[in-house]
């Protein structure tokens, strides 16, 4: 993975310092709250319901095994023993005193990381595929090119007072599973007729107030000139994209009002002016960071044997194991969602334990996914038993990835101070519901996902069952929608009519799984049986 | 009534104005009545509070206050998925008061 260079470190360093500055002068007066508060923004701290929080970014969600034990230590030290792992491949922690902070931030940069860039009107952390590297189905690993776009939106000084937040997510399989196309930008590497490997940019999609699934604006990028096309499509937004209203601030809007047609355009007359400066990284950096994402060593010969004797194990190789591009090896997701638990959450102990796990069966390198898992990309086979039983002597050996227990869910009206419903007991009654009446594995892949307010933290509107939690005369009350993705098929979810009560959305859930039971056909997920039949069975089912 | 509540700017505890001092507990909040922007705009110069705000509580039955909003009352007790960590870890049913 990516290895600081004395540039990286240097800024991070000097960043460090100028926040503690700023914080001491917070606290002895000279910085008002309102001239505070943007700087802590952008350096990921909130003021959230109980305290502040601290979001940390977690570059395209790879980690090595020294960082996530620091993460558990911030945990252990500064916060209360745990720590928020989010759909944006990031960690937060939610008990964090503003005259810590600083420490913290050191902390951090010690082993490479930071809280720059996770709040605020600028690019966000860059997100990816949590199996690049390792899957067999990439075209090339995309995360020298996600590193690039980062090391380029790090403080880059046009994009840092956008209109809006700004995220953009890099694939480069069929399989999207990085929600790529609710992005602001959606980048998939791709080939063209001729061989040649190149970006396809999808720009204009998010979820939020307003979703939208961002519409292909160009089919191919040079791979040479993908820094140049992205700063083309920021310029155009940042020029024209509105700044007097906030919920009409996303590119989304801007390019859904402008018609894609005419904003790429646009972008491409840009493009055309930007090819003229010059402005692209010149390859050998790109060659200096693809070095860094080299495949590891991997044993050659490496035996596929598995020996799943173990019913438990078994299970959970089926369903939280993928396959991986080298003979021997196995992609393994610890699910953060043991059934009554917090999606996302893990203790220090968990956190330190992955991070050795990590270190001894993984080469040192964890992910961490949009769907708020955990994944150790490159594990032999032949230690898969030993590690299951490990994680699972730890509370994460849970298998049910991908499945009605494995819920998104935003921090809610627990922890956040946007929400309007609570987002966490509801996951965890429909997480128990279906433990209890056994259907978690009849059903397949579910995915299922829980917003507390219309922000859509929690992805419901991409949710094969998405749920919004909304605030009806000071009480909760839960939304349903159906037949959201965002997958390869990406697709926006429906709401099926009135809302119900924390009770009444488990009912709800279960009856819409219960039409599925009794309409799919031979190998239908979910989804493809709502796509086939469409809402009004649901809708008489659950309103029944 | 009208109470006050905010954050401690160090710590971010959430505090509620006793008209005297700040405190965690939301059985201390008084009724600032048609006080509240000048208790706020004070406080927030001496940085005693940070983000503060007033909001609409009442007394209930054992006179404690209970704020009128459930975000405020998720603010006085704590998140209702981890009982460990409220003002009432030894409760496990201090979060029905929330709801």
């Amino acid at each position: 993975m990516y290895k600081y260079d004395s540039y990286d470190q240097a800024m991070v360093d000097a960043r460090v310092e100028e926040f503690r500055d700023q914080t001491r002068r917070r606290l002895d007066g000279t910085l008002s709250e309102e001239k505070f508060r943007p700087l802590r923004l952008q350096n990921g701290l909130y003021l959230q319901l109980h305290a502040y929080m601290l979001r940390v970014a977690v570059p395209y969600g790879t980690l090595n095994s020294a960082q996530m034990h620091v993460l558990a230590d911030i945990a252990d030290k500064y916060d209360r023993g745990y720590g928020h792992f989010t759909t944006r491949q990031n960690i937060q922690y939610n008990w964090i005193k503003l005259e810590d902070t600083p420490d913290i931030l050191a902390d951090l940069a010690k082993v490479e990381m930071h809280a720059i860039q996770t709040s605020g009107n600028c690019i966000r952390n860059i997100s990816s595929d949590q199996f690049a590297g390792a899957t067999a189905d990439e075209l090339i690993d995309p995360r020298p090119y996600a590193e690039l776009l980062r090391q380029w939106s790090s403080f880059h000084p046009e994009f840092l007072t956008l209109p809006r937040k700004f995220k953009i997510a890099v694939i480069a399989s069929q399989t999207d599973r990085a929600a790529m196309k609710l992005h602001d930008i959606g980048i998939r590497i791709v080939k063209n007729a001729e061989g040649e490997i190149g970006a396809a940019f999808y720009v204009g999609g998010g979820m939020g107030r307003t979703p939208m699934i961002a519409p292909l604006i160009r089919e191919f990028v040079p791979l040479d000139q993908l820094i140049t096309y992205s700063e083309a499509c920021l310029r155009v937004y940042n020029r024209y994209g509105r700044r007097d209203n906030k919920y009409k601030a996303r590119i989304k809007i801007l390019v859904h009002e402008l018609g894609a047609d005419e904003y790429k355009r646009q972008v491409e007359e840009e493009f055309a002016h930007l090819l003229t400066l010059n402005i692209e990284p010149p390859i050998a950096e790109l060659e200096r960071i693809k070095a860094h994402f080299a495949d590891p060593a991997f044993e050659a010969g490496a035996s596929d044997a598995l020996d799943l004797s173990d019913p438990d194990f078994a299970l959970w190789v089926e369903r939280n194991t993928l396959p991986h591009k080298q003979a021997g090896y196995t992609i393994a997701n610890i699910s953060l969602k043991p059934v009554g638990g917090i999606p996302g959450d893990a203790s220090a102990g968990q956190i330190h334990l992955m991070a050795e796990l990590a270190k001894t069966y993984s080469f040192d390198e964890l992910r961490v996914t949009h769907a708020q898992n955990i994944v150790l990309p490159h594990v032999r086979k032949a230690d898969l038993y030993t590690l299951w039983q490990k994680l699972d002597a730890a509370g994460l050996g849970t298998a049910n990835l991908d499945t009605i227990e494995d819920i998104i869910a935003c921090p809610g009206l627990d922890y956040c101070s946007l929400a309007n419903a609570r987002s966490i007991p509801v996951a965890q009654k429909i997480a128990q519901r279906f433990a209890d009446n056994g259907q978690t594995g009849t059903l397949g892949e579910l995915k299922l996902k829980i917003s507390g307010c219309i922000n859509a933290c929690g992805h419901h509107h991409a949710g094969h069952i998405g749920i919004l939690g909304v605030d009806k005369k000071g009480t909760e009350n839960y939304q349903l929608l159906l037949g959201g993705s965002e997958g390869d098929d990406t697709s926006l979810g429906k709401i099926t009519g009135p809302g119900f009560d924390e009770d009444g959305i488990v009912d709800a859930v279960e009856k819409a799984t219960k039409v599925y039971l009794a309409q799919k056909q031979e190998g239908e997920r979910f989804l493809d049986t709502y796509r086939r039949i469409g809402m009004d069975p649901f809708k008489e089912a659950i309103y029944a | 009534m009208k109470i006050l509540t905010g954050n401690d700017l160090k710590t971010g505890e959430v505090t509620w104005w006793t008209g005297q001092d700040w405190s965690i507990h939301v059985n201390d909040a008084v009724d600032v009545g048609d006080q509240a922007d000048t208790i706020l705009a004070r406080e927030e110069a001496a940085r005693r509070v940070n983000s503060s705000y007033a909001i609409d509580a009442e007394r209930d039955a054992d006179g404690g206050v209970r704020p009128g909003h459930i975000k405020d009352r998720i603010r006085a007790l704590g998140p209702t998925v981890r009982p460990d960590l409220t003002l009432k870890p030894a409760d496990p049913e201090a979060g029905n008061w929330v709801i």
